[in-house]
């Protein structure tokens, strides 16, 4: 088996498995940690879809701000100091089928799209990717607006989220 | 390609064929050559790292004006040795309500973060690790990670002050990242590539020090604190926090943490000299030998790749020694006062850096080489002076108003 | 690249129906938030696929991610703000617990 593809499998694997942990371990800080876990392999993946600019974007982002947000979240709001309450809900089944249905809703439908089992072709010589992508987020032309409207976005993300996070008692 | 031009892929391309004629499919010989290569890279950093301690330990001796390690072997060479058997024999706790795989897995996740940032640091002109086009992104990333080793030791030590520590550290961390990020963007202005060997290859003529000496400094402020060291280090200070968030790690463990501080600082040393001081170039040493003008001395492509790692070495040791002379010269500053000094001095400082950069960076294309130099030297060496006045005028404001109030004060006291 | 598109789709759809799942069974907010992350990545992965396979030359799909992170930085911090700013004055993000309007 070519090696990219035992690179995917192997990359499939610790997602979902990841994943998994992630929606049932009962201790949130464990539950944040394998996030990363997750997240650290999707950035994987971005990089053997030689999206070199994502894979390390994701690592920076993902795991270097959002799931420092999520553990310093977990560990501002913890009322108590052993986890006594189950993680998950009394009707988690029905959670569990839905989500099944829905996952074999999805695979159906992808199966049966015509020429869903390509491969890709290289990427052509000519073409630089990351100039391209630069050059996409700036040109008036693409998507310059898309690019300064979510600058404003986290701008309010920002001061919205100080003014809420500071505690008002003085 | 002999092995005399091209050393590293001559022996990888041997080795492959080697495997294959042994009867390996061709992507399993390659991936077990690339595996020998990378165990290669990571040894020589970690023996790089035992040389580090005794480094560390005799620069700090004569900064405080005595001699240090001079007992074991000559000149206390061999007292990393003995460092490295202490630890290892050191009796390895793990406190009572600690998260054991966290707890665990901390000190490797820090080790991991610095040994990854050797992929992209160019030893030589052909010893690199890989040539990554995102490679300055790829250095924050490793910052990242280095991060999350950071929580996960502060966390699982189930301690009040390995808490604090980690939540202070964190705090310093991230805040220094953005003007480090935003420093990084100048050599990839000038050079037109975020990759480090093409921005080594771009200053060929120019080192981007004389570009940018306000970069550097700014880099080398960012550096030190992403680091941790002093005067940063009030969440590893002993008479503040009782060493922070690595209280409760002893023995081997301990080790790792100290070691990967130490080759973190040595990488970043590495970085500053890579990205302002040109890596490997030499003067007037090109890829076949050295040029002085009509006179060429040819050297044969395998004592050329030697003299640029000799010099790559030496100037990423500058760098480190850098790095340990503001930390043994230097008192510790608090942890609020380093937040403001980031938050409100050096992120608005290096925004308004870049944007001069990106501003005359245009003219690399226009000008001749020495009168860009000149233009971006000059322009630097505005900013400084003109951020100084600010400064003093900031100063002189407070200074009275504080006068006013004693006046105030006094005349209050007398009536 | 020899992996047929259909295992990254399939993959991706994997993990948004395990993000799915993670929003409707957990009782802690933060832990719910854990689930939109993981939703937020499966689209993430379905997008630069498709850039892949479909034409590298046009940056639509990778533009469209870096959004997409973008957005996810924006929703994450203002979320876990919320849930802080709830916590002081409810003393709990159980999400079953926090029920009333008024208090």
């Amino acid at each position: 088996m070519p090696a990219e593809q035992i690179v995917f499998l192997l990359c499939a694997a610790l997602i979902l498995v990841s994943a998994v942990m992630v929606v049932t371990v009962r201790n949130l800080v464990h539950a944040a940690l394998w996030l990363v876990a997750a997240l650290f392999g999707v950035a994987v993946l971005y990089a053997v879809l030689s999206a070199n600019f994502l894979a390390v974007v994701q690592i920076v982002v993902y795991i270097g701000a959002i799931a420092i947000l999520f553990l310093f979240a977990v560990m501002l709001t913890r009322r108590d100091l052993v986890v006594r309450t189950p993680g998950m809900r009394g009707s988690w089944w029905i959670a569990a089928v839905l989500a099944l249905l829905v996952l074999g809703g999805l695979v159906f439908l992808i199966v049966n799209q015509p020429g869903v089992n390509r491969t890709a072709l290289a990427i052509p010589a000519g073409v630089d990717t990351l100039h391209a992508l630069g050059n996409a987020l700036v040109s008036s032309g693409q998507y310059l607006l898309p690019f300064e409207v979510s600058s404003i976005l986290l701008l309010a993300a920002l001061v919205g989220a100080v003014y809420l996070a500071v505690s008002r008692k003085s | 390609m002999t092995f005399w031009n091209d050393p590293i892929n001559f022996l990888s391309g041997w080795l492959s064929g080697i495997l294959t004629a042994w009867g390996l499919p061709a992507t399993l010989a390659m991936v077990l050559t690339i595996f020998i290569g990378i165990v290669l890279l990571v040894m020589f950093a970690m023996t790089l790292d035992i040389f580090l301690v005794w480094v560390e330990r005799k620069v700090v001796a004569r900064f405080q004006d005595r001699i240090g390690p001079n007992r074991i072997g000559p000149f206390g060479l061999v007292q990393p040795f003995a460092d490295i058997i202490k630890l290892v024999i050191k009796e390895d706790i793990t406190p009572d309500g600690a998260d054991k795989v966290v707890f665990n897995l901390a000190p490797v996740m820090a080790a991991m973060a610095v040994i990854l940032l050797w992929a992209i640091l160019p030893i030589s002109s052909k010893i690199y690790g890989v040539d990554l086009n995102v490679a300055l992104l790829y250095l924050v990333a490793a910052g990242a990670l280095g991060t999350m080793a950071i929580i996960m030791a502060g966390w699982a030590s189930n301690n009040k002050y390995a808490l604090l520590g980690m939540y202070r550290m964190v705090a310093n961390v991230i805040a220094y990242e953005i003007p480090m990020v935003v420093i990084l963007l100048i050599p990839t202005i000038l050079a037109d590539s975020m990759s480090v060997k093409s921005i080594t290859e771009a200053q060929a003529s120019t080192w981007y020090v004389f570009l940018s000496p306000l970069g550097l400094l700014i880099f080398m402020i960012s550096a030190i604190a992403e680091l941790g060291r002093s005067p940063f280090d009030l969440n590893e200070a002993e008479s503040e926090i009782v060493a922070g968030f690595h209280i409760e790690y002893s023995g081997m463990k301990f080790g790792w943490f100290y070691a990967s501080e130490l080759l973190h600082a040595f990488t970043f040393g590495g970085f500053a000299s890579v990205l302002f001081f040109g890596g490997w170039q030499v003067p007037f040493l090109l890829a076949d030998g050295f040029h002085f003008g009509s006179l060429v001395v040819t050297l044969p492509g395998i004592v050329v790749v030697l003299v640029q790692a000799l010099a790559f070495l030496l100037k990423a040791l500058f760098g480190y020694w850098v790095i340990m002379w503001v930390k043994y010269s230097m008192p510790r500053i608090r942890i609020d006062q380093m937040l403001a000094f980031n938050w409100k001095f050096l992120t608005p400082l290096s925004l308004v850096l870049l944007s001069v950069t990106a501003l005359l960076g245009q003219l690399q294309t226009v000008l001749l080489p020495w009168a860009f130099t000149l233009v971006m030297f000059v322009s630097n060496l505005l900013i400084i002076w003109i951020t100084i006045e600010i400064l003093r005028a900031y100063a002189r404001r407070q200074r009275k108003q504080e006068e006013r109030i004693t006046a105030a004060a006094a005349q209050g006291a007398h009536q | 690249m020899n992996i047929p598109l259909s295992w990254f789709l399939i993959l991706s759809a994997a993990l948004f129906c395990i993000g799915l799942f993670g929003v409707l069974t957990r009782k802690n907010a933060i832990a719910i938030l854990l689930g939109v992350e993981l939703m937020l990545n499966a689209v993430n992965i379905n997008l630069v696929a498709f850039w892949r396979y479909l034409d590298p030359s046009k940056m639509a799909g990778q533009a469209f991610a870096v959004i997409v992170f973008a957005v996810a930085a924006a929703e994450v911090a203002v979320g876990l703000a919320l849930i802080i700013s709830v916590y002081r004055k409810r003393s709990t993000i159980v999400a079953d617990e926090i029920d009333l309007m008024k208090w």
